[in-house]
C-alpha cells in the first residue's frame, strides 16, 4: 500500500460505513435511491474495470444482468438464494467467455455493434423460450428478501468490486490492460497476450454484472424479459461511467450520483422523454468531458498544484 | 544448444499485400553479435520485412528461424517473448502512461520478465543508458522527438532482446542528436547486442554496420560490407533511379 492509500483508506471506510446506515434511516424513498445508486455504482465500475483501460465499448451489460436475474427467476424456491447467486455468477462468466473470445479480436465498432445485439438475442431467446415452453411472458420471484438485505448485499459487492480493480490495477494484468489501450500494436510486441488479457476482464466485469442482475431480482417480484434485459441499462451504465471518468477506479461512482438522481427528477416528471434526453446527456458528456468528473477533477488539482 | 545457428536465419521470404510483392524471396543470415545494416529505397521492403521477422504478420511462403527454432508466422506476442525486440519507423510511445512505465511495459511479458522494484531499478537504469534525463514520472507526452525516441530504445531493451530491430532510428535527428544516436547503438554493439538495422543515414550504416543487405523493390539486390554494397552498380542505379545510372 503507498502512502496515499493508507491516508485514503480511513475515509472511505467511514464513507462505506455511513452508507451502510442507509437502510436504519430510512425504508421509503431514500432506501430505494440508495438501491438505484449503488446498484449504478457497482454496474458501472464494473464496466469500467474491462471498458476503462481497453476504451471497448461494450453494451453487452444488460445481457449479464438478464442472465443473473433470469437465474433466480428460474430457480428461486428450488435453491437456496446465495447459491442462485453464485450459478448467476458462474453463467454470466462463461456467457463472457464466450463472446470475449468470439469478438474481443474485432475492432471497436464491431465489437459495440456485437455487444448491443447479444443483448437483444439474449431476451429474443428467453422470450421465445418462455412463450413456448411455458405459458407466461415472466417468471415470478417471490422471496422473503427485504430491500435492506438486496442494500446491504449490493453494498458488500461494491466492497469487492472496488478491492478486486485495485487489485488489479496494482497487478501486471492491469499493467497489461493499461498498455493495450494504448496502443495494442505495442503491447503485443512487448509480449502481452492481450486477447487472453482481454477475455480476463470481460469475463470478470460480466461475472459482476450477472451478480448484480441476481441479488436485483428479489426487487421485482414478476420479471419479464423486457425489463430483464434493457437495452436502456446498458446504455446507462455507459453514460455514468463516462460521466464519472472511466479511467479511474472511483471515477464512474462520480457519475452515477448525480445521474442517478436527475434521472429520477426525469422519469418522474418527463416518463416519455426519458430516452430523449438520456441521448442528449450521452452527447454532451462525450463533447464536453471526455475524461468525466474524474478529469476534471484531476486537471483542477493539477492546475492548483502548479499554480502553488 | 544454439548450436551455432545463426541469430537470425531468413530464407525466401516473400510478402504480396493484394498483389503488391513487397517482399520478394528475401535470404539472409544474421550472426550472433553482428549489426546488419538492412537498406534500400524507399518503398523498398525494408519495414515490412522488419514487421515479418517481429511477427507483425506472417510471410506468404519462405521460413525465418531465431538460433533454429522457426517463427515464421508466430504471433508477435510469441516472437516478442523468444527475444526479438523492435522499434518503429514511426516512433509509437504510450502516452497515457509515464516515462518510467513506457520503458518499464518492455519489461514485464516479454523475454526477460521483472516486476516491482526490480523492474522499476532496470527502467531507470535504462533511461540512464539511453540518456534521457527527464524525471521518469514525467508525462511521456512531453518528451522531445528525440527523447521519444530514446525511450522507445530502452523499451526494446528492457526485456534483454536476443535480436534488435530497429526501423530508421536515427530518422528524423539533428546533426548533433545524430551523433549521440549513432554513439548509442555503438555503445550497444559493444555489449554484444545482435542488431539489424533499416537505415537510410549513409555514415551510420557504414560507422556502425558489419555488413549490410540492400533491398529494392522487395527483392535483395546486394549483400557484403558497407564499401562494398555502396559501391555496386546495381545498388546506385537502385538508389539514384535508371535515368541517372
Ligand atoms: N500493411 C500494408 N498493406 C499494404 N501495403 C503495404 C503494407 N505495408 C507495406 N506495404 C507496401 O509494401 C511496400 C513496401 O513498403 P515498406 O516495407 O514500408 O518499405 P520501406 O520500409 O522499405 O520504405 C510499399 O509499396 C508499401 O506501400
Ligand atoms: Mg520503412
Amino acid at each position: 500500500m503507498t502512502e496515499r492509500e493508507r491516508r485514503i483508506l480511513p475515509i472511505c471506510l467511514a464513507a462505506f460505513i455511513a452508507a451502510a446506515l442507509l437502510p436504519l434511516a430510512d425504508d421509503g424513498y431514500w432506501l430505494a435511491l440508495g438501491i438505484s445508486v449503488v446498484m449504478y455504482t457497482t454496474l458501472a465500475t464494473s464496466w469500467a474495470l474491462f471498458s476503462g483501460p481497453t476504451h471497448y465499448i461494450s453494451l453487452a451489460t444488460a445481457a449479464f444482468f438478464g442472465v443473473g436475474m433470469y437465474t433466480v427467476g428460474a430457480w428461486v424456491g428450488l435453491l437456496p438464494f446465495p447459491v442462485l447467486v453464485l450459478i448467476a455468477g458462474l453463467l454470466g462468466a462463461a456467457l463472457a467467455a464466450v463472446v470475449g473470445l468470439a469478438t474481443l479480436r474485432l475492432s471497436g465498432v464491431y465489437f459495440v455493434i456485437f455487444t448491443l445485439g447479444l443483448a437483444e438475442l439474449a431476451r429474443q431467446v428467453v422470450s421465445w423460450v418462455q412463450t413456448t415452453m411455458g405459458t407466461s411472458s415472466g417468471l415470478y420471484v417471490l422471496t422473503d428478501i427485504t430491500e435492506p438485505i438486496i442494500y446491504w448485499s449490493l453494498l458488500a459487492l461494491a466492497a469487492v468490486i472496488y478491492l478486486i480493480g485495485w487489485r488489479i490495477g496494482r497487478s501486471r494484468l492491469g499493467f497489461a490492460l493499461r498498455i493495450i489501450g494504448n496502443d495494442e500494436v505495442v503491447a503485443v510486441h512487448c509480449g502481452i497476450g492481450t486477447a487472453r488479457a482481454k477475455v480476463i476482464l470481460f469475463v470478470v466485469s460480466g461475472c459482476l454484472a450477472a451478480v448484480i442482475g441476481a441479488i436485483m431480482a428479489p426487487r421485482f417480484a414478476y420479471v419479464t424479459p423486457t425489463q430483464a434485459f434493457s437495452p436502456m441499462l446498458s446504455f446507462q451504465v455507459v453514460i455514468m461511467a463516462l460521466l464519472g471518468g472511466a479511467h479511474r477506479l472511483w471515477g464512474p461512482l462520480l457519475g452515477v450520483i448525480p445521474f442517478t438522481i436527475v434521472l429520477d427528477l426525469i422519469a418522474a416528471n418527463f416518463p416519455n422523454q426519458t430516452a430523449l434526453l438520456l441521448g442528449g446527456a450521452f452527447l454532451l458528456i462525450v463533447y464536453f468531458i471526455p475524461n468525466g468528473v474524474a478529469g476534471l477533477i484531476e486537471n483542477g488539482l493539477r492546475r492548483g498544484r502548479s499554480r502553488a | 544448444m544454439t548450436g551455432g545457428a545463426p541469430a537470425l536465419a531468413v530464407r525466401d521470404v516473400t510478402k504480396a499485400f493484394s498483389g503488391l510483392v513487397a517482399v520478394d524471396a528475401m535470404t539472409f543470415d544474421l550472426a550472433e553479435n553482428e549489426v546488419m545494416g538492412l537498406i534500400g529505397p524507399n518503398g523498398s521492403g525494408k519495414t515490412t520485412m522488419i514487421n515479418l521477422i517481429s511477427g507483425a504478420f506472417g510471410p506468404n511462403s519462405g521460413s525465418i528461424q531465431l538460433y533454429g527454432d522457426d517463427i515464421a508466422g508466430a504471433s508477435a506476442t510469441a516472437i516478442a517473448r523468444k527475444g526479438i525486440a523492435r522499434t518503429f519507423q514511426i516512433v509509437r510511445i504510450l502516452p497515457s502512461l509515464t516515462v518510467l512505465e513506457n520503458v518499464a511495459a518492455g519489461g514485464v511479458f516479454g523475454h526477460r520478465r521483472r516486476w516491482g522494484r526490480e523492474l522499476e531499478e532496470e527502467a531507470r537504469h535504462l533511461l540512464d543508458k539511453v540518456g534521457l534525463e527527464v524525471s521518469g514520472g514525467a508525462p511521456v507526452s512531453a518528451l522531445t522527438y528525440i527523447d521519444q525516441k530514446r525511450v522507445e530504445l530502452a523499451r526494446a531493451l528492457i526485456g534483454d532482446p536476443r535480436v534488435l530491430l530497429l526501423d530508421e532510428w536515427l530518422a528524423g535527428l539533428n546533426p548533433t542528436e545524430l551523433k549521440t544516436g549513432i554513439a548509442l547503438i555503438e555503445a550497444l554493439r559493444g555489449e554484444g547486442r545482435t542488431i539489424l538495422i533499416v537505415e537510410h543515414v549513409m555514415h551510420a550504416i557504414r560507422s556502425l554496420c558489419d555488413r549490410c543487405v540492400v533491398m529494392n523493390s522487395g527483392a535483395k539486390i546486394a549483400e557484403g560490407t558497407p564499401a562494398e554494397v555502396l559501391a555496386d552498380k546495381e545498388v546506385i542505379r537502385a538508389y539514384l533511379g535508371d535515368d541517372d545510372a
